[in-house]
């Protein structure tokens, strides 16, 4: 199949059950609110090493945020639904909690809830206070301009981690320029987010490595240095660059919505071809077969 | 379509009418309704010597008529809506669990006695002792919302451990009055020795008010979660204006005669 002058692949992302958290970060300002939403998405680009991936979703107007001041939208993925408490205590209590004016809600319904607040309040030594407003159970965390407010629980999802797309171009310039527009493209889609930075991922990995203790390794498949002598090299002639988008989801429609936009504005770009990465079908449950996608 | 009940004439002697909760009435005839037991000064009657009933087997009770010297109402109900036209006396909804119960006119003293869920709405007055515990009793309200347009009179609050009460008017003296936890929220003046032997719990002001010299000025700030509070009333059909969402607040921390972890919020002007 073809976009224009594009070669889709026709082969498959494979991709992972994961669960999924929304965390809303509130503040004086949009800007206090950001810079919690950064630090506490730092370092999160995959749990091969980071144990959650997390990036911002959105934005959100102060009329539509729990507390009528502006907002931003994280999204946090971990592999067990038992890290999430402990990943979510750790980032907004060290990000989040810290960061001047902010106040940090839950953003999933969810009868599935795991607890934060009701951890993080023992950082009040005592001097906490609860609250419940309707439905709503909220820990007022003594700090030292105020309080820190934030939600007794969070609502988890079950979620899909490691959608992906490969992009290939004729060069490193043309080939990121096409990576990013599309990775752009995707974060439009609400309820994904790209964990890497700005979305691109120029060291995909393998699963393992002739190095013991090493769970994944560079995919030197798609290493154009390693063309000459890599034992089965996908770069094909003319191919010097190839950069992967990583997308995670709430939803297997979401994740498949983000890469058709993904592979549309890619080729519109100038991708030479795209492709997608799987481990052969047996280790993930979600497989988005790519000509699938543009056709449905 | 719900279950009507019409108060025929005004009574001059007290009717308690506990019967008239939805829990009750729900599973009954016309008839079954009309039978139920309600005490008359010191006779018991039946409810239909009283009201006029109309509809049956439904958890909505519409009361009509000078409902002023009837007791009780709503009183133990679980679930369910009861909607008063008029005005009611005392007890409305005592030890209600769950439901709604909305009262158009005034309501009298001891609204929500023992309640530890559901929602009373009162838009007009209320007297004294709103959501308090009875005498002798340690604890007043568990839980549940009480909300009062208009103005209350003392000891709103009193002993109460969870919840929240609203006032949309002013307050009279000693609210929140041994407050345990909880939050009494009055949009207008209280009158006087707010909080005196609280323990826990949260009372808030839009106005000024006189502290008692056992509570202790903390700072003055912009309290969060009181945007809940507030949104929350706004939703309710309070006129809250955005000033005192956005504002500061005094935060004076009290009872010190007793654990000293209350707080008593008074907006700033």
């Amino acid at each position: 199949m073809k976009i224009k002058k594009t070669e889709i692949v026709d082969t498959f992302a494979e991709a992972f059950e994961m669960w999924g958290s929304r965390v809303i970060i509130t503040a004086d300002t949009l800007g206090w609110a950001r810079a919690a939403a950064q630090s506490m998405t730092g370092f999160a680009t995959s749990v091969i090493r980071c144990k959650c991936e997390a990036a911002v979703e959105c934005e959100i107007a102060r009329e539509d945020t729990p507390d009528g001041r502006p907002g931003i939208s994280v999204l946090l993925f971990t592999m067990a639904k038992d890290n999430m408490s402990a990943r979510l205590v750790d980032r907004i209590g060290q990000c989040v909690m810290t960061c001047p004016t902010t106040a940090c809600y839950n953003g999933i319904p969810s009868e599935d809830t795991v607890p934060v607040g009701g951890r993080l309040r023992y950082f009040g030594d005592g001097y906490q206070i609860s609250k419940k407003v309707g439905d709503r159970k909220l820990w007022r965390i003594p700090v030292m301009e105020g309080e820190f407010v934030v939600d007794d629980s969070f609502g988890v999802q079950p979620a899909v981690g490691g959608g992906n797309l490969l992009i290939y171009g004729p060069n490193r310039s043309t080939t990121l320029r096409a990576s990013l527009a599309a990775a752009d493209a995707m974060k439009e889609i609400s309820g994904v987010f790209l964990p890497f930075p700005q979305g691109v991922v120029r060291s995909g990995s393998k699963v393992g490595s002739k190095y013991k203790g090493l769970i994944a390794s560079t995919n030197d498949e798609y290493c154009p240095t390693l063309r000459g002598f890599a034992p089965k090299t996908q770069i094909p002639d003319g191919i010097e660059a190839v950069y992967e988008i990583v997308v995670d989801g709430l939803d297997e429609e979401s994740v498949a919505e983000a890469m058709k936009r993904g592979m549309h504005t890619a080729a519109e770009k100038g991708a030479t071809l795209i492709s997608a990465g799987n481990y052969g079908g047996d280790l993930g449950k979600y497989h988005f077969h790519l000509n699938k996608i543009l056709e449905g | 379509m719900s279950i009507k009940l019409t108060l025929r004439t005004r009574t001059n002697v007290p009717l308690e009418a506990q019967c008239i909760n939805p829990d009750t009435v729900k599973h009954l005839s016309q008839s079954g309704v009309e039978h139920l037991e309600v005490i008359h000064g010191n006779e018991t009657a039946r409810l239909g010597d009283f009201f006029t009933v109309k509809g049956k087997g439904h958890d909505t009770i519409h009361v009509e008529g000078d409902t002023s010297n009837v007791k009780y109402l709503g009183a133990g109900m679980t679930q369910g809506e009861v909607i008063i036209d008029g005005d009611v006396s005392m007890h409305l909804g005592c030890a209600m669990t769950g439901g709604k119960i909305t009262v158009k006119g005034n309501a009298g003293d001891w609204v929500g006695p023992e309640m530890s869920g559901g929602q009373i709405v009162v838009k007009g007055n209320a007297g004294h002792m709103v959501g308090s515990a009875y005498r002798g009793q340690p604890t007043g309200i568990l839980g549940g919302e009480i909300f009062v347009h208009g103005n209350v009179k003392n000891e709103a609050g009193n002993s109460m451990r969870r919840g929240l009460i609203a006032v949309g008017g002013n307050a009279g003296d000693f609210t929140g009055v041994n407050l345990l936890a909880g939050s009494v929220i009055v949009c207008g003046e209280m009158g006087a020795r707010a909080g005196a032997g609280m323990k826990r719990g949260t009372i808030v002001s839009f106005s000024d008010a006189e502290m008692l010299p056992t509570f202790e000025y903390a700072c003055t700030y912009h309290p969060v979660f009181l945007r809940f509070y507030l949104k929350h009333l706004r939703d309710q059909g309070f006129d809250i204006d955005d000033r005192y969402i956005n504002g500061r607040y005094d935060r004076w921390s009290g009872d010190s005669i007793e654990l000293n972890r209350g707080e008593v919020l008074l907006f700033n002007r």
